[in-house]
C-alpha cells in the first residue's frame, strides 16, 4: 500500500492580522504551520499503513521553508516527503497547484505506484477546498471528499469504506482504489508523537524538486500564469441578525410557527435538481 | 535500540542553545530538547541583548540576527510619585559597530539562534517535556521525555531548563528555592508607531534607549522597572522579589497598571497598543544561590544555574557564556572519554573563574541587604527627590544655603548616625 498525503503550509489563522486596507491576510503576522486539516490527513494514512503496511509518503508545493511541515509529516509518522519547490509555481491559484501536484504525483508513481491520496478537506487560508478533487480528476481517481471515518480497508479486493459527512448525517460508501479522499478533522485524533519520529523528523531532509525534475509539464499551465482566479472583492460576511423567540402556551407558540413557515416558504424550498 | 547522543542539551533558550551550537561546532552529536511550540515561545526577559557573549558565539551576528534597536542611550530614574531624578548616558559610539548591546523581542530572537544551531548541526526537538533525568550508577546516562517511546541517552546531559529546574532539584543540586531567591516579572509589549517613538525618547532611525527604574516603580519594595525601545514597541515591565511581593501585598499585575499610569510614565506610552503580556521568575538569589553545576555526566547552565546578576539586569549574557564554557568542558571530557563529575568540573572552573561568579560575589550581600533595609527604596529614592527639587527651584535663596538646608533636613529626618550607617551599609554591600 502506498499512501501520498498532499499538505500545505499555511499561516496560523488563530493569530494572523488582517490588511484592512486589502482585505487580504497579513502573512507576516503568524507563522506558518501544516495545515491542521492536512495533520488529520498523515494521521490517517499512518493509521491505514499500520493495518496494512506499505508507505505513507507526503508531498507539498511550496517555498524552501515549507521543508518544516514535511519534517512535522515525519514526526506523525510519515516515511517519505516530497516537496516541489520553484519560481515557476509561484502565485499558483487552485487550478494551477492541482496540475503541479498532480504532475509531481505521477513521477512519484512512476518510483512507487499510487494506491490512495489522501488531503485535509481545504487549507484554512483560502477555505476553497478545490485542490484535492481537482487533483483526482486530473488523475482520473474518484474523488471522496468530507471523509470522517476509514471504516474498512480491503487490500485484496482493493477496495475501502467510508463515512462521509453530509449535512445533518453521514453516508456511507465503498471506493475502489485508487482513489483520493479529502478528510475532516473528525477523521481521527492527532496522536502524541513517539521520541523516535521526532529524532527521525529533525534529521529528516525531503526530496526536493523544481520545475525540470517533474518531466513533461506545460508550463503555462503553472503558477501565476496558470491560474485565471481573480479575486474581486474581499469581505467579512455579515453577522447573522438574531433568532426569533417564541412564547405563550406549547399552542400558541406552534400556531406562531407554523404561520411564520408558511409565510417564509420560499426559504425551505429545496430544489434536488440544482 | 534507543538513540544514543554524545550530548543532549534540556531547554533552547540563551543557555542551551549556545551550549548545543559550540558543541555541535566541535563535531559533537547534539539533541536539544525545547518543550515550547518553538525556541522562544515560553522565554521572557527584560529586552537587552548584551553584544560581547553573542559575539563570542557568532561573530558579527548584528549582521543578521533579528535585532530591534541598539541601544545608544542608557538612563536610570530614581522616582518618587509626582518627580524623577534622572541620569544616563548618551553616546553616538553605542550605535555603531561593535556596538554595545541591543533591544530584542525574545520569541524571534531565540528562534533565529536556534536556526544557527540546527545548521552547526544541532537536532532540535520542540513540544517535548523531560520530566527526568536517567540515572545509572550514580551517573546521569539520558533524559525521560513525555513521548512515547520518549527516552534518550548521552554521555553528558546539560541542565538548561531555566529558573526553578525541576531536573535539578531531582538530581539533588539544590533545594527549592525561596520566595527572597526569585523575583517575578510582569510585562507587556506595547505597539507604537515608531515615528511616535522616536520623537518620545528623542531618537535617529535604528537607535535605542532603556531606561531603569527605582523607587516608586515598585511602590518603594526591592526590585525594579524597566523601559525599553523596540523598533514599533516598548517593553515595559516591573519586578520584585517573590517575599517583598508576599510581604506588601502586592499583585504583579496591579503594580505594572500603577506603573503604566505613573505620571512620569505615562506620556510615553500614550496611544500605544498592548500585543504582549508576559510573565516570568527570575533568579537574583545571586552568589549564595548557584546550586552545583557539574555532577557525573551533567551540567547546569544559565538560569537553571541561578547565573542572573539582578544588579545590572544581566541574565542572558551570562547564560550564553555559562553555556559555551560548559560546552568546552564537555568537548575536552569526550576527547578524554571521561564525563565523571571530576572531568566536567573543569566548567566549575571555569565559571568561578570568569566575571559570571566573580560579579555574582561582588553583590552576594546586596539583594539581602536592600530586602533587609527598604529604607533605600521607600524613604531615600523620596529624599533624593526633594532634594533636587529644592536644589534646582530658583526662589532666591543662595545655593550654598540651600545645600545646608538639604543636608539638615536628610540627617534631621533619619540621624546622622543613621544616614552614615544606611550608606556605610549599602556601599559595602556593593563595593
Amino acid at each position: 500500500m502506498h499512501i501520498i498525503v498532499c499538505v500545505k503550509q499555511v499561516p496560523d489563522t488563530k493569530i494572523i492580522k488582517i490588511n484592512p486596507k486589502t482585505n487580504t491576510l497579513d502573512r507576516r503576522s503568524a507563522p506558518a504551520i501544516l495545515n491542521p486539516y492536512d495533520a488529520h490527513a498523515v494521521q490517517e494514512a499512518v493509521k491505514i499503513k499500520q493495518l496494512t503496511g506499505g508507505t505513507v509518503s507526503v508531498l507539498s508545493m511550496g517555498p524552501p521553508q515549507a521543508v518544516s511541515i514535511i519534517k512535522k509529516s515525519i514526526e506523525i509518522g510519515a516515511d517519505k516527503g516530497y516537496l516541489i519547490s520553484d519560481r515557476a509555481f509561484a502565485g499558483a491559484d487552485t487550478l494551477a497547484t492541482s496540475y503541479a501536484l498532480s504532475k509531481a504525483l505521477e513521477r512519484i508513481s512512476e518510483e512507487q505506484k499510487i494506491d490512495m491520496v489522501i488531503c485535509g478537506k481545504h487549507a484554512i487560508d483560502g477555505d476553497t477546498g478545490q485542490v484535492g478533487p481537482g487533483i483526482a480528476r486530473r488523475l482520473d481517481m474518484p474523488p471522496v471528499t468530507n471523509v470522517i471515518e476509514v471504516t474498512e480497508v480491503k487490500t485484496e479486493e482493493r477496495k475501502i469504506n467510508l463515512k462521509r459527512k453530509q449535512l445533518g448525517g453521514y453516508e456511507e460508501i465503498e471506493a475502489q482504489l485508487p482513489c483520493l479522499l479529502t478528510v475532516e478533522k473528525e477523521v481521527n485524533e492527532i496522536e502524541y508523537a513517539p521520541m523516535p519520529n521526532m529524532i527521525k523528523a529533525a534529521r529528516y531532509e525531503p526530496v526536493v524538486w523544481t520545475v525540470d525534475d517533474l518531466g513533461e509539464v506545460d508550463r503555462s499551465q503553472l503558477g501565476l500564469k496558470g491560474s485565471p482566479t481573480v479575486v474581486g472583492k474581499m469581505f467579512t460576511p455579515p453577522r447573522r441578525a438574531g433568532g426569533k423567540k417564541l412564547e405563550g402556551t406549547i399552542d400558541e407558540q406552534v400556531k406562531e410557527l407554523t404561520g411564520l413557515l408558511r409565510e417564509k416558504q420560499d426559504l425551505f424550498r429545496f430544489n434536488v435538481n440544482s | 535500540m534507543p538513540d544514543k547522543f554524545d550530548v543532549i542539551v534540556v531547554g533552547a533558550g540563551p543557555a542551551g542553545t549556545s551550549c548545543a551550537y559550540v558543541c555541535a561546532k566541535n563535531g559533537l552529536n547534539v539533541l536539544l530538547i525545547e518543550r515550547g511550540e518553538y525556541p522562544g515561545s515560553k522565554n521572557v526577559m527584560g529586552g537587552v541583548l548584551y553584544r560581547k557573549q553573542m559575539e563570542d558565539l557568532i561573530p558579527e551576528f548584528w549582521k543578521e540576527a533579528p535585532l530591534e534597536r541598539p541601544v545608544v542611550e542608557q538612563r536610570f530614574w530614581m522616582m518618587d510619585k509626582e518627580s524623577v531624578v534622572q541620569f544616563g548616558y548618551k553616546g553616538l559610539e553605542w550605535g555603531m559597530e561593535p556596538y554595545n548591546n541591543f533591544t530584542v523581542l525574545r520569541a524571534q530572537f531565540d528562534q533565529w539562534f536556534a536556526q544557527k544551531a540546527v545548521e552547526a548541526g544541532v537536532l532540535l526537538i520542540n513540544e517535548t517535556v523531560v520530566t527526568e533525568c536517567l540515572v545509572e550508577n550514580g551517573k546521569v546516562v539520558g533524559v525521560r521525555t513525555d513521548r512515547p517511546d520518549g527516552d534518550v541517552f548521552a554521555d553528558v546531559v546539560v541542565l538548561a531548563d531555566g529558573v526553578n529546574s525541576l531536573l535539578g532539584k531531582q538530581l539533588g543540586f539544590h533545594n527549592e528555592f525561596r520566595p527572597d531567591e526569585v523575583a517575578l516579572t510582569v510585562m507587556e509589549v506595547i505597539n507604537l508607531p515608531k515615528e511616535k517613538i522616536n520623537d518620545r525618547f528623542n531618537l535617529h532611525e535604528n537607535q535605542g534607549c532603556t531606561i531603569e527604574i527605582f523607587g516608586d516603580s515598585t511602590k518603594g519594595n526591592l526590585g525594579t522597572a524597566f523601559l525599553y525601545t523596540n523598533k514599533e514597541s516598548l517593553n515595559i515591565g516591573v519586578g520584585t522579589t517573590l517575599s517583598s511581593m508576599i510581604k506588601a501585598k502586592l499583585k504583579p499585575y496591579d503594580l505594572l497598571d500603577y506603573l503604566k499610569n505613573h505620571p512620569m510614565v505615562k506620556p510615553y506610552l500614550e496611544g500605544g497598543e498592548s500585543a504582549e503580556y508576559l510573565a516570568h521568575l527570575i533568579p537574583e538569589g545571586g552568589y549564595h544561590s548557584v546550586p552545583k553545576v557539574a555532577g557525573n555526566g551533567v551540567v547546569v547552565i544559565g538560569d537553571a544555574a541561578q547565573l542572573v546578576n539582578a544588579i545590572h539586569r544581566e541574565g542572558s549574557n551570562m547564560a550564553m557564556a555559562s553555556g559555551k564554557m560548559a560546552a568546552e568542558a564537555i568537548i575536552a571530557a569526550k576527547a578524554a572519554g571521561n564525563f565523571s563529575e571530576s572531568s566536567l568540573n573543569r566548567y566549575r572552573e571555569a565559571l568561578y573563574d570568569s566575571f559570571i561568579i566573580k560579579d555574582l560575589e561582588k553583590y552576594k550581600d546586596a539583594a539581602h541587604t536592600f530586602e533587609k533595609h527598604p529604607q533605600y527604596f521607600n524613604e531615600y529614592v523620596p529624599m533624593l527627590n526633594r532634594a533636587a527639587s529644592k536644589f534646582f527651584t530658583v526662589d532666591g535663596t543662595p545655593k550654598r544655603v540651600k545645600q545646608k538646608e538639604i543636608m539638615r533636613s536628610i540627617t534631621k529626618e533619619k540621624g546622622t548616625i543613621k544616614v552614615m550607617q544606611d550608606m556605610y551599609r549599602a556601599w559595602k554591600a556593593v563595593k
